[in-house]
């Protein structure tokens, strides 16, 4: 289902090079429009100023985890993209990789790290390998590919994945940052918010909060998918209307978005003039990874939320018994509300299992799981209803 | 300093040992405990204590496991 | 005096036949995660280590006791070593072997906190090597193990350990058998 990222039209002219503006995915023309790497000091400070959160997901500011860090750590670029419906971290690493190792090097540098590691999807593999080839300063970092499954991208999973060789998410006590990589302090950083420290590195903190929301500055990369005409990867600035974003991508029409992957948030056509930012921002949808799947009048969003379930339930590591019984149990309670079943206590029962998943986990996929389904519950009440009474509202 | 008994899920198979002993547990249908908070972290409570040290003892899994409240 | 020395040897062994039944069963109901008639399933694993634990104490005793015996003829090496005793080397090795056995998971038992779960649970396997081998070596080495008494007490434990590793291998074993461990693909 990986949407091929062809889209690079974006919603607002940008003042200066970002991410999809900036460099193709040679060194020499990296260079060429963006100049070396400064050596920056005060990185940290720089970040902080600059507001710059997550972009894997979870949005937390990207400073404190830095600062975080003792010396000597272990500094992981995650480029693992589990979710099949996000298309941007492979994007920026086919296309932009040097952002992302400038990125990875001025982290590196400001937190005293030690070991570099760039963990990559089977897809972004040689253009990886490619890019750290072509550069000295790139000579220490170390580019392993991750499994295809949804939890590889999990922090965890991706420490695990380069201890034992498997991308399995493990139960973890004290934060990465504190013990990790085996045992060292260890910073896992999604891509793109390392490609944005490679901007805040070169143009400053000023420069990024030039663009998007004081409560979300900087821009973000959006995977856009679904019922669209030109689905593929773009950018936008912090807090830009649903609409707008997914203007780009030319949808024909738009029953509900879902709004950051398949651990995400199912919204309804009323939510489209609503910011896409962290969810700090009043009346923001949280924007998470940037993932937006569109489903048109024509797509019945139950049935597209059994099917997901479904996905997720198979996709469970089946470490944890609550998840691994819990995920196919919910699955097909929502299966039963796709295909129509009228038994009454069914709504309830979704309710109860819904609880029953809900933080039981070591990683966040039954977490996820139950986001999803809760959202779907209260998105598409509405059909829900209907399929009750024997008829699907997007079968008109 | 405040302290909860943490489940590590992928080693917990259910065996229902600390059911018993923590009256913040009850247990689901498939046999694993289930906090009545939510989540994976117990609040141990004042005169709970010895009964949790209990159940990090004789957990067959060796599943449980004391970690301050404040951690995330 | 050494007379003293063989009763006790002898008493011992046989209190040891009990014990480490016991504890066996008690340990595969423990693996059921079901409670056992009124004892409920912490009880069931407190008394399988404190079982396991006391078994420890008779053991000392009587291998203690056996070595003070002068008419056993056992050296301090016969109790680490097995099958070099200098009378019925084949019987006493069997008893060394289970004295051996039990010393390593007594003692990763009560250091699985920290010496991991693998180790530990890999150990703990050798029970059911531990048990027949104690078994045998009470029927062969025992000054009365082919008497009639210590033959129906043998027969009795085997049978309970049987049926309980029997029901162990079926279905219904497990408390929630309809509970998945592996993931549905």
């Amino acid at each position: 289902m990986t949407t091929a990222p062809t889209t690079d039209r974006r919603p607002i002219a940008l003042d200066f090079p970002r991410l999809l503006t900036g460099s193709g995915p040679g060194y020499d023309e990296h260079l060429r429009t963006l100049g070396p790497l400064p050596d920056h000091r005060g990185l940290i400070e720089e970040v902080e100023r600059s507001g710059l959160t997550g972009r894997g997901g979870a949005g937390f500011p990207t400073a404190r985890k830095l600062s975080a860090m003792t010396p000597r750590g272990v500094v992981i670029a995650n480029g693992s993209e589990g979710e099949p419906l996000s298309a941007k971290d492979e994007w920026l690493l086919r296309q932009r990789p040097h952002l992302v190792i400038d990125g990875m090097l001025a982290t590196a540098r400001a937190t005293d790290a030690k070991q570099l590691h760039l963990v990559v999807g089977p897809a972004s593999e040689a253009a990886a390998r490619q890019a750290v080839g072509e550069r000295r300063d790139a000579r220490g970092i170390e580019v392993t590919v991750t499994q295809e499954r949804f939890v590889s991208g999990e922090a965890s999973a991706v420490v695990h994945l380069l201890t034992s060789g498997d991308a399995l998410p493990t139960d973890h006590t004290v934060r990465l940052t504190t013990r990790g990589l085996r045992r060292k302090p260890t910073l896992v950083q999604n891509v793109e918010t390392l490609a944005h420290i490679g901007v805040i590195a070169r143009f400053g903190a000023a420069a990024f909060r030039s663009v998007g929301h004081p409560a979300d500055p900087g821009t973000r990369l959006f995977s856009i998918t679904g019922d669209v005409q030109h689905p593929g990867v773009t950018e936008a600035e912090g807090g830009t209307p649903l609409r707008s974003v997914i203007g780009v991508a030319s949808p024909r029409s738009v029953a509900g978005v879902l709004v950051g992957g398949y651990h995400g948030t199912w919204v309804g056509r009323e939510a489209l003039e609503r910011p896409l930012a962290l969810p700090t921002m009043p009346g923001a949808i949280p924007a998470g990874a940037g993932i937006l799947m569109v489903i048109g009048e024509g797509t019945c969003g139950v049935r597209t939320t059994a099917e997901i379930a479904e996905y997720l339930a198979a996709e469970s590591a089946g470490q944890c018994g609550p998840c691994v019984n819990g995920l196919p149990a919910l699955a097909e309670l929502v299966a039963r509300l796709a295909h129509g079943d009228r038994n009454h206590g069914l709504v309830g029962e979704v309710e109860r299992m819904l609880t029953l998943v809900d933080g039981r986990g070591a990683c966040h996929h039954p977490d996820g799981t139950a986001r999803i389904v809760r959202s779907a519950m209260r998105t598409f009440a509405a059909d829900i209803e209907a399929h009750r009474h024997g008829h699907c509202l997007a079968a008109r | 300093m405040s302290e909860s008994l943490h489940i590590d899920w992928t080693r917990c198979r259910g065996r229902g040992v600390c059911v018993e002993l923590m009256a913040g547990l009850r247990r689901d249908e498939w046999g694993y405990p289930v906090v009545v908070g939510g989540g994976s972290d117990l609040p141990i409570a004042p005169g709970e204590r010895e009964a949790a040290e209990d159940a990090v003892a004789l957990c067959p899994l060796l599943a449980l496991s004391f970690r301050p409240s404040s951690a995330a | 005096m050494s007379e003293a020395f063989w009763a006790l040897g002898r008493a011992s062994g046989v209190v040891l036949l009990v014990l480490m039944t016991i504890s066996m069963l008690l340990g595969m109901v423990t693996r059921s995660g079901r409670p056992l008639l009124h004892l409920p399933r912490f009880g069931v694993v407190l008394a399988h280590r404190n079982i396991a634990l006391l078994s420890i104490v008779f053991l000392t005793v009587h291998v203690g006791s056996l070595l003070l015996d002068p008419y056993a003829q056992l050296r301090l090496a016969d109790v680490l070593i097995p099958f070099g005793a200098a009378k019925s080397p084949l019987a006493v090795g069997l008893g060394t072997a289970a004295f051996d056995l039990m010393i390593a998971i007594t003692i990763t038992a009560m250091l699985r906190r920290w010496i991991g779960r693998r180790v530990f649970r890999a150990v703990h396997w050798a029970s059911y090597a531990l048990w027949p081998i104690a078994v045998l070596h009470g029927i062969t080495n025992g000054s009365d193990g082919r008497s009639g008494p210590f033959l129906i007490l043998s027969a009795v434990a085997a049978v309970l350990v049987v049926a309980v590793g029997a029901w162990r291998l079926t279905e219904g074993f497990v408390e929630h058998r309809r509970s998945r461990t592996e993931p549905a693909r």
